[in-house]
């Protein structure tokens, strides 16, 4: 074999484990009851694995080659050691009935897929805190390493571990259980899961080094739409990634953000638009809106249109208003009052903005809209002075240059300069 | 099987409510004893109180070699535990399902934690 040959196949092979990780974990997590067990497991199946298959090539369902040889590696290791004498005998039941099964049995037995729905709700339980349940999901789920997480969230690999560890721990002690939740407490469940999967997307949209996280979020959010097909809210939020990742080729230039309003549309990436406008489109004639949903028929709205100006704003701010009446919160009221600018004009959106700046006086987002107001109106003054406590406010660097950008083109705009 | 704590907290000086009224002391007595016989019924139930408040607690410790006792509760807390269950549950999906007919009961938030060990210790 070449070297380039040997590149290719450890790359490979490197992709099937990543795939591979996730489905594995979940179904013997299922199986041992335990997380920990799991991943031990089928870190173990994954060395040998490495070992042999650079000699005979990938097998035809290496998933399926992964955990059983984790399982069986798992079984053996709990008949060895002394804490594991106990649960084997637990488990001994089961793991006598799995033994000695070949790999295409298996998968029709117990669907992987399930496994993986079950886990995600552990993961995703609002028992655990949210930044907790983002890294355990990425770590198990979308098979990241504690590496790869920990970069993610700007903190140290130790730091990282340490949560997974303690977010492990609570699941064991507290005995969160690897199950999809009864009907009656599904609708909660599903938000919270939903809730995370955005959340690991907008993680990504924060920070250009973070971007695979967004890909990562597309594709749990595409799993759990397969997984649950009669849930509206599971495409409506795949749907609103989809859009929203659409725009990411015009969001940015060299490295600077672009709004909406200025943005080369031409770039937008039109396969996905037509997939988000797919599932809009079916969840409409669903007809049992959510949350996601809605905010997934506002960014339809934006995607269909040629530019800014010739976007259906009346259309925008009724969905708005829609999601106000399901999500009453002040950054949907926010997002509501800065569409209410284009159909009632910058003096009606003030006024919409200054009935929630006591609730959102931290975010430098409301600033900023109320800059941008202020500006339309010219009033280059008190402007300039909510551009710069947005600019203050702003969590990241590239933020606060766009910002810092405003104030700039301010003091540069001849309408604007105030006579002295 | 496994056995959790829900308790309840009552926080220090907390300005009186309203006093309730005969009814619904009544109701809420009404509320409590329907949810502990379901406990009950159910095999859930394990043990329940509720506590006097922290001003009647007292502590015990070892100092050097002397054990001194002093007046008050452990923690110097603004929240201190009211009351609490001990229940019987199959997993923390369970333990909350418990833990919200609680809350609708007595309308006060619950905590819920697992117990690592229940009985005595083996000697």
């Amino acid at each position: 074999m070449t070297d380039g040959a040997a590149r290719l196949e450890t790359a490979a092979v490197e992709r099937v484990f990543r795939e591979a990780y996730g489905q594995a974990v979940a179904t013997l997590a299922r199986i041992f009851g335990d997380i920990t067990i799991a991943e031990d497991a089928v870190q173990d199946a994954f060395v040998v694995a490495s070992d042999r298959w650079r000699g005979d090539g990938i097998p035809p369902n290496p998933a399926g080659w992964i955990i059983t040889t984790a399982r069986n590696r798992a079984i053996d290791d709990l008949r060895r050691s002394a804490r594991g004498r106990a649960l084997h005998e637990q488990l001994g039941a089961i793991a006598t009935t799995l033994r000695g099964r070949n790999i295409e049995q298996w998968a029709e037995e117990a669907p992987v897929r399930d496994d993986q729905l079950r886990l995600i709700f552990t993961c995703c339980h609002p028992a655990l805190r949210t930044e907790h349940a983002v890294a355990l999901t990425l770590r198990l789920l979308g098979g990241l390493s504690v590496d790869e997480v920990a970069r993610s969230f700007l903190v140290s690999e130790a730091a990282m571990a340490k949560r997974l560890v303690r977010a492990k721990y609570k699941i064991k002690a507290a005995k969160i259980p690897y199950r999809v939740p009864d009907e009656a407490d599904l609708p909660e469940r599903l938000r919270s899961v939903l809730s995370v999967l955005y959340l690991i997307y907008n993680t990504g949209l924060d920070v250009p080094e973070r971007t695979s996280l967004r890909s990562e979020a597309i594709r749990l959010a595409r799993a759990l739409v397969e997984l649950m097909p009669d849930k509206p809210e599971a495409a409506g939020l795949l749907a609103l990634l989809l859009l929203s990742e659409s725009r990411a080729p015009a969001r940015t230039a060299g490295g600077a953000p672009v709004l909406l309003r200025d943005q080369d549309r031409t770039r937008w990436d039109r396969t996905m638009i037509e997939e988000g406008h797919a599932i809009v489109r079916a969840c409409i004639r669903r007809g049992q809106p959510g949350p996601f949903q809605l905010q997934a028929a506002i960014q339809a709205v934006h995607c269909a249109a040629d530019s800014f100006q010739a976007s259906d704003w009346p259309q925008i701010v009724a969905l708005y208003d829609h999601l106000f009446s399901t999500m009453p919160t002040p950054v949907v009221a926010l997002n509501r009052a800065i569409a209410v600018a284009e159909t009632d004009g910058p003096a009606a959106a003030l006024t919409a903005l200054d009935a929630i700046t006591s609730d959102l006086d931290n975010y430098h987002l409301l600033h900023a809209a109320r800059g941008t107001m202020l500006r339309r109106l010219e009033q280059p003054d008190a402007a300039r002075a909510a551009f710069q406590r947005a600019a203050q406010l702003a969590a990241t660097e590239k933020d606060r240059l766009f910002l810092t950008q405003q104030i700039q083109e301010l003091a540069a705009d001849p309408k604007l300069v105030q006579p002295r | 099987m496994s056995q959790y704590l829900l308790s309840t907290y009552a926080a220090d000086r907390e300005a009186p409510a309203a006093p309730m009224t005969r009814e619904e002391m009544q109701a809420f007595g009404q509320r409590v004893a329907a949810l502990e016989n379901e406990m009950e019924a159910s095999g859930t139930f394990v043990f329940g109180g509720a506590l006097h408040d922290p001003d009647a607690a007292t502590v015990v410790r070892m100092s050097d070699r002397d054990l001194i006792t002093t007046d008050g509760p452990f923690v110097e807390a603004k929240e201190h535990i009211a009351g609490f269950y001990i229940i019987n549950a199959d997993d923390l999906d369970a333990a909350l399902a418990w833990a919200r007919k609680v809350v609708e009961a007595i309308n006060h938030p619950i905590e819920v934690r697992p117990f690592r060990a229940t009985g005595r210790v083996q000697g």
